[in-house]
């Protein structure tokens, strides 16, 4: 294969579209929320102006090298994701560097920017932070074995480890997607998903009430902002994980909008209807219903 | 001052002996800098545009002053329609609103909380208390005049101002900080030595550092 230059535009193009797309979703998914309790919410462009504001403070203050390059690994795990995942399915624009083991790459990067996270609120000092990485490594680990065995299941189902033979595989029909082909691995994704989106009854890492908002307790400016960015992208990165694995993929940007949306919606719709779990509850709630769920779909293939 | 903040001698669990100062050791306490806005004026008004449509204010309730701002999150009111958002911790808010009376011990911790925000910072003094005292104007133990401690941007009058007020205030706010002239932080760093002065004028168990962040 050679590498071809133009690739890297087309890949910073699908770095604009994902960043002012997740930038919208989010404050409508935000707003969304609100309706629930009857508020209007934060107006659509909400989130543009607090990237501005925060790139725009004058002063910043550090705890070191660590606090430095916390917010740096996380968004380069953003990017990073974004980067592999095959985001437009049969478009050479929009594929971006996706290659034969992509998948396994992808699982990697999910996790990378908690351990950079987790590195860098240590180093700020804030017990609050401490406690929420404590809390967030355990959840989403505990989080990312359902979603692993369901990832194993789709490898097997499909006999490939790329994402793009994967999303090839389910075209011709909605019946073709891994969601009804393999129900109950895709059921136990679905939960690891809920797990690691940070919205309740999981976001005891955060915890707005109790250890205020954890691990970036520290952080503000354009740290925060850089965190922001990378708020918006991994998600989005995330979810197209998803989409391409169980819900056949996107072969146009407005299908690959409604797809992330309403799967991004999914855990959106759960966190508003549920408490907080300890976490302790959570990952028992993982053991009891996510496992056996993988381990179900993963004898099923 | 007390016992565990005075420079002292510890031995360690390993026999290995160490000096610890904490208030040298535990904070940073180099004096405040003033900030000037160095920017293009059309990017600073750009920024100023930002700061003044995306107002996180530290959710720490000084007095009585603190019930009248829970309205604003709810239904009713609703100010996170107006880009107005709570931040649990100083280093991401921008604005702190002193509610109400502020005893001497609350400044002690409202001083720290102030200096820990990020520059542009912006304070609004709700209620008369802030003002003169109010109906605390001869209390021992409460402060009289805000602006002698912390540089004051606006001022919401009233006993107490209701949640509407509050909205108003917030849409002055906007106006000031629109203008430029939000520049409580760098007000602050000129005048530093007379706003410690004040400060330790009242406070008389003052055992942290100068300025401390």
């Amino acid at each position: 294969m050679t590498f071809e230059w133009i690739k890297i535009l087309y890949a910073l193009l699908t770095l604009f579209i994902v960043i002012n797309y997740g930038l919208l979703m989010t404050a409508l998914v935000q707003k969304i929320g609100a309706r629930v309790g009857r508020r209007h919410g934060i107006p659509i462009y909400q989130n543009y102006i607090d990237l501005i504001k925060n790139y725009g403070l004058r002063s910043s203050i550090t705890h070191g090298y660590m606090f430095y390059l916390a917010p740096v690994f996380r968004l380069s795990g953003g990017v990073g994701l974004l980067m592999f995942v095959p985001v437009i399915y049969g478009s050479e624009m929009f594929s971006n560097f996706s290659f034969a083991g992509d998948l396994i790459l992808a699982l990697y990067f999910v996790f990378f920017g908690t351990l950079g996270m987790a590195l860098g609120a240590g180093e700020s000092g804030h017990p609050y932070a401490a406690i929420g990485i404590s809390r967030g490594l355990s959840q989403v680990t505990m989080a990312e074995l359902p979603f692993a065995l369901a990832v194993f299941a789709v490898a097997l189902q499909y006999q490939t480890m790329s994402m793009t033979e994967i999303v090839a595989a389910q075209q011709g029909g909605v019946m073709n997607w891994t969601l009804f082909t393999n129900p109950v691995s895709v059921a136990a994704a679905m939960i690891g998903f809920l797990g690691s989106m940070m919205r309740p009854p999981f976001d005891l890492v955060l915890a707005p009430q109790e250890i205020p908002i954890g691990p970036p307790t520290e952080y503000h400016s354009s740290y925060l902002a850089l965190m922001q960015t990378n708020r918006v992208i991994y998600p989005v990165a995330k979810v197209a994980i998803f989409m391409n694995l169980f819900f056949g993929g996107a072969v146009s940007w407005p299908e690959f909008f409604v797809k992330v949306f309403f799967i991004y919606l999914f855990s959106a719709f759960v966190g508003v209807v549920f408490p907080r779990f300890r976490v302790e509850q959570s990952i028992r709630w993982f053991m009891i219903w996510g496992v056996p769920l993988g381990i179900l779909g993963l004898v099923m293939v | 001052m007390k016992d565990e903040l005075k420079k002292r001698t510890i031995k360690g669990p390993d026999g290995f002996e160490f000096e610890v100062d904490p208030l040298h050791d535990y904070y940073c306490d180099a004096p405040p800098k003033v900030h000037p806005p160095v920017y293009v004026k059309i990017v600073e008004d750009l920024f100023n545009w930002a700061r003044s449509e995306s107002i996180w204010i530290l959710g720490f309730g000084t007095g009585c002053g603190a019930i009248e701002m829970r309205p604003l999150m709810t239904p009713r009111f609703d100010a996170y329609r107006y880009g107005v958002q709570w931040r649990p911790t100083p280093r991401q808010s921008n604005l702190f609103i002193i509610s109400g009376y502020l005893s001497v011990k609350t400044l002690k911790r409202v001083i720290r909380s102030y200096e820990q925000m990020q520059s542009p910072k912006y304070v609004i003094g709700l209620g008369s208390c802030t003002i003169n005292g109010g109906m605390y104007w001869d209390s021992y133990n409460t402060i009289k005049k805000l602006d002698e401690y912390l540089p004051v941007d606006l001022y919401i009058a009233g006993c107490m101002p209701r949640p509407e007020a509050l909205l108003k205030g917030f849409e002055d706010l906007k106006k000031i900080i629109r203008a430029g002239e939000g520049e409580g932080a760098n007000h602050y760093a000129e005048n530093f030595d007379w706003y410690k002065a004040n400060q330790k004028k009242v406070i008389n168990d003052w055992d942290m550092p100068d300025y401390n962040w």
